[in-house]
This record gives structure tokens, C-alpha cells and sequence, in this order.
């Protein structure tokens, strides 16, 4: 078969397209680090998860050790079921406890995961128990706007 | 009054025949793949043609938009303090919105109207007519290989652009203005998915190469055979295709970014 100048220059049209591509996957999405890395996935339910996203990062001493796989309402006790993907290599007690945070003061909410004492590692499918929800600004003020109140009669009002 | 009513008659009878005659050619254009792939040796001369010639302004169009991205994001940006979140914002409007939009104007323009006026022109010249003479059938010779060269070439263009334009956004932010290296491709590669960002981008430019090789053929094709009628097609190529691609982006952006 006879290959002509054209097919060569077709050919290197297609592959700097293809390495276009490649760089768009690798180098801006980061398509590595998503789906090759092994995980395990555990659940806890939250009271509130606040802004939390699915892909939101889990991390430990500001480490990404995992992202959130999936956020579901439950219906038979009013909690948020949130099912966290752990990676392999990195494995945590059974008891270890699970915090809504928040980075920066208006930035990305993320789980910040702490690791308990219990001898027996977190392994597929385990519920985690200790979790506290996220802060959710409007509760912060109203309880502050509470307190001021309950704090002593306000001085105009008072005679 | 009855002339008024049998012109309005004439005049949607006359785009409901339009609508009819483009579709029917699109489906044959589409089902002609086969035929197309079993003589790629004619779809590759067109993708040499559309494609590397419109290398130089795809890539240097990408460039400088990658530039300007990272010159206006940056002062923006830096008021609320998070220009280092100007990697994300570079691609992100690169990958989502300007890389297939951009490329697929700038492809209406360097090779959607090369193909409307060679095929007016063919018209024009009666050889197409002189073709079907011969029991060789124009739609399968001549326009399915530019058609399908024109959709195989139209992601690549995109995809360059877009790549190039980051290239760019990374060179004035980064090299020229000094936002630090690793949260400019850290943000990036944290907000960037590869699915929904680059694959939904990719989805655009094939959608955007159908509609500009299609419409520049459909014109050509059905150009008047005068020299005046090739200029009044080609003209209506680049207003219908552009208009065309940035209506569909609209519709394509509310269907795969909808929150």
C-alpha cells in the first residue's frame, strides 16, 4: 500500500490531536489521580452536610485520603447517608470521628476525617458514628442574635 | 388581499421544501460513511486541506485567546484576592465554552467557506452536472468525503485549541505576572472533571462539526450557478453556521451544565 505525504500529514494532524486530549485529561482534569487509585467506601449520617458536593475531598491533617462518593437523603431518620471512598493505602480506626469543614471562610466544604483509638481499621461498607455536621452560617447568628438577647435586657429598652 | 395570502402560502411552502431537501441530504450524508471509509484515501486529501491549513490559525487564535484569558482573569480576580484560582478559571472557560465555540467560527471561516465556494463554483461550472452525465453521484463523490472530513477534523481543531489556549493562559499567568506554578495547575486539575468538562467540550465540537461542514456543503450545493450566486452563498455560510453554532452552544451548554 502506498502511503502518499498526505497520510503523513493527516497522521500528524491526528495525533497533536490526540495529544491535545490527552493533555486536557492529564494535565488540567487530572484524570490519574481520580480512577486509578484503589478505594474502599464507608457511610456516615450527617444532620446537616451544608454545601458538601459528590467529588468533595476527605481529608486528614489537611491530606487527601479520599472523596465522597455518593449523598443521599434517608426518609426513616431524617439524616443526610453519605457514602465516603477511602484509599486503600491509607487506613483509619473504626472509631474515628468525621467533621463538615470548611476551606478557607466562603471556600469549598471538604470532610475532615480524625482518627479514633479502636484497634480494629475501618474496612468496606462500615458506618462510621461520630459525625458533626456543617456549620451552617445562619444557625452561627441566629444563636449569636439568641444569646445577645438572653445576655441582659437591651439599654434602650429598658428603664 | 388573495395575492397577499398566496405569497405567505408560497413562502412557508418554500422553507417547508427547504427544511425537507436539507434534511434528506443530511441523512444521506450520514448514511454515506461507510462508502466514505471504504475510500478514505478521498476523506484524508480533505482532512489534510480543512485540517492542517487551519492548524496555523487554530493554534495562534488559541494562543492569544489563552493570553487574554489570563490578563483579564488575573485583574479580576486579584481584587477578591484568589488569583490563584485563575488556572481554573483559564480552563474551565477554554475547555467548557471558548475552545469549541472559537474554533468552530474560526472553522466556518477559513474552511467552511473554501468548501461552499469550490462547490458553488463546481456548480457553476456544470461539473457536477457534468458527474451525474456520467452516472458518478455528486453527494457520493464529492460532498460526503468533505462532509466527513470536516466532522473528523472539527474535535481535533478543538481540542488543539483548547490545549494551546492553556499553554497560553499558563504563560502570562504563571511565566509573564508570576501566579505561583502549583496552584495554577492544582486549582485547575481540582475543579476540572474529565468527564463532564472535557468529554461535555468534545461532545460540542462534533455537534459544531456537523453543523458547519453540513451547512457550508448544503450552501454550495444549493448556490445559484452565477458568480454572484457563489458570493451570496458563501456569505450566507458564514452568517447561517455561526449564528447556527452559537444558538447550539446555548442549547448544548443548558442541556450538560444545567445544576
Amino acid at each position: 500500500m502506498q502511503r502518499s505525504n498526505t497520510d503523513v500529514w493527516v497522521g500528524m494532524l491526528v495525533l497533536l490531536g490526540a495529544a491535545a486530549l490527552l493533555f486536557l485529561a492529564m494535565q488540567s482534569a487530572n484524570l490519574l489521580s481520580i480512577s486509578w487509585q484503589k478505594t474502599y467506601s464507608v457511610y456516615a449520617y450527617f444532620d446537616n452536610i451544608g454545601g458538601l458536593k459528590k467529588q468533595a475531598a476527605i481529608k486528614s491533617a489537611g491530606v487527601v485520603v479520599g472523596r465522597v462518593q455518593d449523598i443521599r437523603f434517608d426518609d426513616k431518620n431524617y439524616q443526610a447517608k453519605v457514602e465516603l471512598a477511602l484509599d486503600v493505602q491509607y487506613q483509619f480506626p473504626k472509631d474515628s470521628s468525621l467533621k463538615i469543614l470548611t476551606s478557607g471562610l466562603l471556600g469549598e466544604q471538604y470532610i475532615g476525617i480524625e482518627a479514633g483509638s479502636d484497634v480494629a481499621n475501618l474496612v468496606q461498607g462500615d458506618k462510621l458514628q461520630s459525625t458533626q455536621s456543617a456549620v451552617v452560617l445562619e444557625n452561627l447568628i441566629s444563636r449569636f442574635l439568641y444569646n445577645k438577647a438572653a445576655d441582659g435586657p437591651a439599654p434602650s429598652g429598658s428603664q | 388581499m388573495r395575492h397577499f395570502v398566496g405569497s405567505i402560502g408560497a413562502w412557508t411552502r418554500q422553507r417547508i421544501a427547504d427544511i425537507g431537501q436539507a434534511t434528506v441530504l443530511f441523512v444521506r450524508l450520514v448514511l454515506l460513511a461507510p462508502a466514505c471509509l471504504r475510500r478514505f484515501g478521498l476523506v484524508r486529501d480533505h482532512m489534510h486541506f480543512l485540517g492542517n491549513y487551519s492548524l496555523a490559525i487554530i493554534s495562534i487564535s488559541g494562543l492569544f485567546v489563552g493570553f487574554v484569558l489570563a490578563l483579564q482573569g488575573y485583574n479580576t480576580l486579584q481584587r477578591f484576592g484568589s488569583a490563584s484560582a485563575l488556572g481554573l478559571l483559564v480552563a474551565l472557560s477554554l475547555v467548557r465554552e471558548l475552545g469549541p465555540v472559537v474554533s468552530a467560527l474560526l472553522f466556518t471561516g477559513r474552511a467552511g467557506t473554501s468548501l461552499t465556494a469550490e462547490i458553488g463554483l463546481m456548480k457553476a461550472g456544470e461539473q457536477l452536472s457534468a458527474m451525474e452525465m456520467m452516472a458518478i453521484d455528486p453527494v457520493r463523490r464529492i460532498l460526503a468525503p468533505r462532509f466527513w472530513a470536516g466532522v473528523l477534523v472539527m474535535p481535533i481543531l478543538g481540542a488543539i485549541f483548547s490545549a494551546v489556549g492553556i499553554l497560553g493562559g499558563w504563560l502570562v499567568g504563571v511565566v509573564l505576572i508570576g501566579v505561583d506554578a502549583g496552584s495554577f495547575w492544582g486549582q485547575m486539575q481540582d475543579g476540572v472533571n474529565v468527564w463532564s468538562d472535557v468529554g461535555n467540550g468534545f461532545i460540542k465540537t462534533v455537534v459544531f462539526g456537523f453543523t458547519v461542514s453540513f451547512i457550508a456543503l448544503r450552501q454550495g450545493f444549493e448556490a445559484q450557478a452565477t458568480p454572484e450566486g457563489v458570493a451570496r452563498a458563501t456569505t450566507r455560510t458564514v452568517v447561517m453556521a455561526s449564528l447556527s453554532v452559537l444558538a447550539l452552544d446555548f442549547v448544548l451548554t443548558a442541556l450538560m451544565f444545567r445544576l
